[in-house]
């Protein structure tokens, strides 16, 4: 069993002595101390309220935390909950928080609360961010689905700030969209919820010991839902709030997300190349919602990266990129910032020209991903710049527009994978 | 007078004809070792080509940027390069095996030395081919890392790093091929500590606006450019 090599043994006893449980909730943390406390109330509170009768368990899988996180875990699970709610609980609530090996990754937390989740003979699984500031009705829009209308993997959407996600809006989106056909507004999800079936079904993959099972666990969750043919929903949980040390690191997430995804294709061709048009999923609520208040970006720096990454990148582009594709970006480069634009059809050619480089390994895979981030930046700017004083519906036309590109140069993709082109 | 010229003149011409007839076997059985060294040379190469090609070998070689300096000195592929290079490494030890057969005084010891340099040739060019790859690709990994942190002259960065492992790998494959070997070691020791001394400099001094600017951004304003980019990617 894979538990058994994961699962340290205090940790098994703990889990022993909780026996078996209806819903487990699952919170991956590192240093997270200046958020946990809230996030482990309104879990509790969520499942007091939305699951009474159902047996239930938190754990929290931690990476090593050196601020005390773990302490304020137990400290907030067995403090009262009267004064936030008057929830009573019938059944024991057990929090259990562990230290899982390997440092501190969200795959490795991942694996640990799935083994956990196995070992409990969970039916249905919630993983929250410690990211996320969440409202206690998010526990009951996530794991309602899968307790009540069976579906194996629910993803979040949220209430977000237009400029917000770019990189999902800009790439993942419209390209998973694409290439697996399931319209996942989220498809890297901070937040979701899973069945006890797929649960034992990603814990029996392989790509635990790998990089992107390590790094990537979140996009390889829906996408590996997806090939198998899991039933998959969505729901809307609310706004979403980021934290102050929320990391933004572009090329840490390019890699966590589009790196994953460029992986995938690999060992599911035979599933990704045979749709040709995508379908929507079930979706609980809104499937997006957007806000537009003012927000103060650096819209000119976004610019800037993007020329100079396009002509410091020569060398490495002439390898990823076709002649013509080249040739237009570095001709769209030379456009002064006012009148700067990446077209939605040039930003899909060079996307897939980066798969296929990828699928090819004309340089490091590693390198091909990198080399995309100052690229985005420039398709970001784009969007940035449209979007300045479009409303939310105007801004669902322009994503939308954009996934239609990326399914409308699909096959392109398909002949440079086969060396047609 | 006349019969015991006849007699010497008899002796010498029986012996040159002894001579001759033992190195004739000797000659011949050089040749065919030079013949049979030809054919397994041809077939040693013939079959490297076809595992260089299988490999990609030439993609390989590309990326190490070893293609484009053989192009520039208008010598074929690094595939068929390194093929003809077994072929003639391997037909050459050959000639010198027949050659040793003739039992000519003094060639033994300039064929050992051929065979016992062989290794170290070929370790030098091992180190040699591994250093270009290595310079490639830890010079595009810094190109790709001082871009997307914004330093400044990333190609600089990158072209350093480049030079420093590629002077490392010539200097290591000299010193394994003997030649040299203090003069590299010295000139290894002044490029580098140059090379060191002038970033310092460059850094340090020339450039003290850059620095105490680089250093500012990095440690005081931080925060405040953070707020000003607050967009989440993901």
């Amino acid at each position: 069993m894979a538990e058994e090599t994961i699962l340290s043994d205090d940790f098994l006893r703990e889990l022993i002595n909780v026996g078996e449980v209806d819903i487990l909730v699952g919170v991956h943390t590192y240093n997270d101390a200046s958020t946990i406390g809230p996030l482990v109330q309104a879990i509790r509170v969520g499942l007091l309220k939305y699951f009474p009768r159902q047996r239930a368990a938190i754990i929290n899988a931690d990476g090593g935390s050196k601020d005390g996180t773990q302490d304020l875990i137990r400290a907030a699970s067995i403090s009262d909950l009267q004064h936030v709610s008057r929830l009573q609980a019938l059944r024991t609530l057990h929090s259990i928080s562990t230290q899982y090996p390997g440092g501190p990754a969200s795959g490795n937390a991942l694996r640990t609360i799935l083994a956990a989740a196995e070992l409990l003979r969970a039916s249905a699984c919630a993983v929250i961010s410690p990211d996320s500031i969440i409202e206690p009705e998010w526990l009951e829009r996530l794991l309602r689905p899968v307790t009540r209308d069976n579906f194996d993997l629910v993803t979040p959407t949220y209430r977000r700030h237009k400029f917000d996600g770019l990189l999902i809006r800009n790439l993942l989106y419209p390209m998973n969209r694409a290439l697996y056909s399931r319209r996942v507004r989220e498809p890297y999800p901070p937040d979701f919820a899973f069945s006890g079936r797929l649960a034992s079904h990603f814990l029996s993959q392989e790509v635990w010991s790998q990089e992107v099972g390590r790094t990537g666990a979140e996009m390889y969750v829906t996408i590996s839902a997806i090939v198998g043919d899991f039933r998959l929903a969505q729901s809307f949980l609310g706004p979403k709030s980021r934290v102050e040390h929320a990391p933004a690191d572009l090329v840490a997430a390019i890699r966590r997300s589009v790196g994953t995804l460029f992986w995938s294709l690999e060992d599911n061709f035979r599933s990704w190349s045979a749709n040709s048009h995508s379908e929507p999923i079930t979706t609980f609520g809104p499937d997006h919602e957007l806000i537009s208040d003012p927000l103060r970006v650096n819209r000119k720096r976004q610019y800037e990266m993007f020329v100079r990454g396009v002509s410091e990148l020569d060398t490495v582009l002439k390898a990823i990129l076709s002649p013509p594709t080249l040739a237009e970006l570095q001709r769209t480069a030379t456009v002064p910032e006012p009148d700067f634009r990446f077209p939605d059809e040039l930003w899909a050619r060079t996307v897939y020209e980066f798969t296929a480089a990828y699928h090819k390994s004309v340089i490091s895979r590693d390198h091909i991903v990198q080399a995309l981030a100052p690229l985005y930046r420039g398709k970001a700017h784009t969007f940035l710049l449209e979007n300045r004083d479009s409303s939310a519906e105007e801004v669902e036309s322009k994503v939308e527009h954009l996934c239609q590109e990326f399914e409308r140069l699909k096959p392109s993709l398909l002949e440079m994978w086969d060396g047609r082109k | 007078m006349w019969e015991r010229f006849l007699n010497e003149m008899t002796q010498a011409t029986l012996e040159i004809v002894h001579s001759i007839a033992r190195f004739l076997p000797r000659l011949m059985v050089m040749l065919a070792i030079v013949v049979i060294g030809w054919v397994i040379a041809y077939i040693l190469k013939y079959t490297l080509r076809s595992i260089l090609r299988l490999a990609h070998f030439d993609r390989l070689s590309e990326d190490a940027g070893a293609t484009q300096f053989l192009k520039k000195a208008a010598l074929p592929s690094s595939t068929e390069l390194l093929s003809r290079f077994v072929f003639w490494v391997a037909w050459i030890g050959f000639i010198l095996i027949g050659v040793s057969v003739l039992g000519i005084v003094g060639v033994e010891e300039h064929i050992a030395r051929f065979f016992g340099f062989l290794p170290r040739l070929f370790a030098a060019m091992f180190v040699f081919f591994f250093g270009l790859l290595a310079a490639s690709f830890f010079s595009r990994a810094a190109l790709l890392a001082a871009v997307n942190a914004d330093l400044p002259s990333p190609r600089l960065i990158s072209s350093t790093i480049r030079t420093i492992i590629i002077v490392f790998s010539v200097s290591v494959g000299f010193e394994e091929l003997g030649l040299g070997e203090r003069t590299i070691v010295v000139a290894f020791s002044i490029v580098f500590g140059a090379l060191m001394l002038g970033l310092a400099l460059a850094f340090g001094i020339g450039g003290q606006d850059l620095a105490r600017r680089y250093l500012e951004r990095r440690f005081m304003h931080e925060r405040r450019e953070e707020k000003e980019d607050e967009l989440s990617p993901l």
